[in-house]
């Protein structure tokens, strides 16, 4: 057996240096699993300084015993080049390794070992963790606002319908193929107004009026993001192109419209819309609170959209506008054709993180009255019956918010994909 | 002249104080090739984008097909539908496959029934030997197989006059070969072009006038034969010596 040189572990005993390292790795992982998980601290007969810090330290001589080079076990190699090229790097991964375990069991009973989610009354919950029953309980606040409970068919109803509608893409025949830029961009919103001015707002064909200032939560959020991510997008497209016009008017109105919503905030725009703007209007002209949300916000993101789209335009080579106009195509076909598709493609991140920033500041309604799902939490934590309930009512709305977000992150990266060609 | 299809008179153009033409003459007959060259920044280039106006010339007359360039052109893209223009670096649209590279403008632009476009796309690519590419996109393709592509692009438009602003210039030189080649064959079937090249040897082979250009003014305008054997003027001289 060759010396053992526990400064410099070598391949010759390596199998000695493994045993140790991972022994005492193991050891310090153990100690913290036992002290957060069952609360049995075994080095207590240690002054506490020294038991606090003895998993770290046996965790790094551990981690520092196994990393040998070239050791020719694939997986060892792996760890080592990977989180364990130096102390410091060591130190760092047990360092998060310990902070995960660590938070794990108090993030467990606050959501599941000691929530609670029977019952329908505050006295239900018992337990110190959280209290799901109140989400439970207001779960259809949540979701429909203050629209009436006998006629929350009506949204449901619209909502699986369009749902139902976006997918017709899949469906189309070769032949339909063509039209559906078509569908997507100017039938789909149409049908999607249709359905929720008839059907959600009623008023007509026997179904009751529900005034807008009853919708709210989840589903008030949907309608509010869907309609402003449609229309932002083709006035943002047009600001881009008109920013880079060569026509003075045409490009200092657009700039000196993106600078205008750029340099508001959006709370005053909001404000604005629902307190000023009605004063600008004659007498007997109405216009739904809701429908002047919408305007507001989406002329406050067409400014974001514009200059995102305008980096993409910038990015082109002119090589390509030499190209198309060589071939004879003029300004509209030039864009449509060669310009707006590689320009568009190349904006997919920015716009994705625009449209992300648009889902999550809708809670801003809330200025005008209008209450989505961040608005229905506050006003229901306030509910003298259910007070103190803040927290879930946050944790699930970020959830909710997380879930939405996160799938139309990964839908824009599902585009990136499907729109690489080149290089 | 009646069949001289490019007229340019006393052209002057400037890039701000830099005057880029000066005094700029020339005629183009039907079927005529004509080779610019000429060291770089002598306005070679600017002088054929002038020819399709994706430059505009700030003093004197060009002429294209009985179409006089100005300002208020309404039909520029009438004008530039009929001349097809080759660049430097290609100039592919990277988001279409090679044959919707090359339909594109004929369905868009001349309004051509998409299966007729294609059917004439294929034979141009043909033309210049890549038809086993078509549904390639162009970032898989070598630069000459890009350049060729380019070429068909420009001849789906079926235009009257060709323009080559140095086509084979970012190329491998083992790659200038195929599309000089095709070059070749475009000059053999009797297209009206203009062609900016330091390719001398294609020069001598296909073209009927040789300009030499420097600092902004046609130094010399001779036919192939003479510019090469028994050069006028000085500058020319010098120039050839350094390239041949």
């Amino acid at each position: 057996m060759n010396k053992l040189n526990f400064l410099k572990p070598d391949r010759q005993n390596l199998n000695t240096y493994l045993y140790m390292g991972s022994f005492l790795f193991f050891i310090s992982l153990f100690d913290v699993f036992l002290t957060s998980f069952f609360k049995i601290n075994i080095t207590s007969f240690l002054p506490s300084t020294l038991s606090f810090l003895l998993p770290l330290i046996f965790g790094v001589i551990g981690l520092h015993l196994i990393r040998i080079e070239f050791s020719g076990i694939k997986k060892l190699d792996l760890i080592n080049k990977n989180i364990n090229t130096n102390n410091f790097n060591a130190f760092l991964t047990l360092f998060i390794i310990f902070a995960i375990i660590k938070s794990i069991p108090p993030i467990l009973s606050w959501f599941i070992i000691d929530a609670n989610i029977a019952g329908d009354t505050k006295e239900a919950c018992t337990g110190s963790g959280a209290c799901w029953t109140y989400i439970k309980i207001w779960l259809r606040r949540f979701i429909y606002g203050m629209y009436p409970n006998d006629l929350q068919w009506r949204i449901n109803i619209s909502f699986i319908l369009l749902i139902a509608l976006a997918f017709v893409g899949y469906f189309a025949t070769e032949r339909l193929k063509k039209f559906l830029t078509l569908y997507y961009v100017v039938i789909y919103p149409i049908i999607a107004f249709i359905l929720i001015y008839y059907l959600i707002s009623g008023g007509s064909f026997g179904l009751m009026w529900v005034e807008t200032g009853a919708w709210g939560g989840l589903s008030l959020t949907f309608i509010v993001s869907f309609f402003c991510l449609i229309f932002c997008f083709p006035l943002g497209m047009f600001l881009a192109l008109g920013r880079r016009s060569t026509l003075p008017t045409l490009r200092y109105v657009s700039v000196g419209f993106i600078e205008f919503w750029r340099g508001v905030p959006l709370i005053t725009v909001l404000f604005m819309s629902s307190v000023m703007f009605p004063m600008f209007l004659p007498e007997d002209f109405f216009m739904d609170k809701l429908v002047r949300v919408i305007i507001a916000i989406s002329l406050f993101e067409a400014a974001y959209v514009a200059e995102v789209i305008r980096g993409g335009l910038q990015a082109l080579p002119r090589g390509q506008y030499d190209a198309a106009k060589s071939l004879g195509m003029g300004y509209w076909k030039l864009h449509i054709l060669v310009i707006l598709p590689q320009a568009l493609k190349l904006v997919i991140p920015g716009i994705a993180n625009t449209f992300l920033a648009l889902v999550k500041d809708t809670p801003l309604i809330f200025v005008v009255g209008l209450l989505e799902l961040v608005g229905m939490l506050n006003l229901a934590k306030t509910n003298p019956k259910w007070l103190g309930f803040a927290m879930e009512g946050y944790v699930f709305a970020a959830i909710i918010f997380w879930i939405i977000c996160y799938a139309m992150s990964r839908y824009s990266q599902n585009l990136e994909l499907k729109y690489k060609t080149e290089r | 002249m009646s069949d001289s299809i490019i007229q340019i008179k006393n052209v002057n153009k400037w890039f701000g104080d830099f005057q880029v033409l000066k005094d700029i003459n020339l005629e183009v007959q039907q079927k005529q090739k004509i080779v610019v060259c000429g060291p770089s920044g002598s306005g070679k280039s600017t002088l054929i984008r002038c020819i399709n106006r994706l430059e505009e010339h700030q003093e004197g007359n060009i002429v294209v097909d009985g179409n006089e360039l100005t300002e208020d052109t309404k039909d520029i893209e009438k004008i530039r539908a009929e001349v097809g223009m080759v660049f430097q670096q290609f100039n592919l649209f990277p988001h279409l496959s090679i044959l919707d590279n090359c339909t594109l403008a004929p369905i868009w632009v001349k309004k051509m029934p998409k299966k007729d476009a294609e059917e004439l796309a294929m034979k141009q690519l043909k033309q210049v030997q890549i038809d086993d590419q078509a549904n390639k996109f162009p970032g898989q393709l070598s630069g000459g197989q890009q350049q060729r592509c380019a070429i068909a692009r420009a001849l789906c438009m079926q235009p009257k006059i060709m323009l080559f602003d140095e086509p084979t210039s970012a190329l491998d030189p083992e790659m200038i070969k195929e599309v000089l080649d095709a070059m070749v064959n475009l000059a053999n079937a009797g297209m009206t072009m203009i062609v900016v090249t330091h390719e001398m040897g294609f020069a001598k082979e296909v073209a009927d006038e040789v300009i030499f250009m420097d600092e902004g003014m046609i130094v010399e305008k001779n036919n192939t034969k003479d510019f090469f054997a028994n050069p006028k003027s000085d500058r020319t001289k010098l120039f050839l010596s350094q390239i041949l």
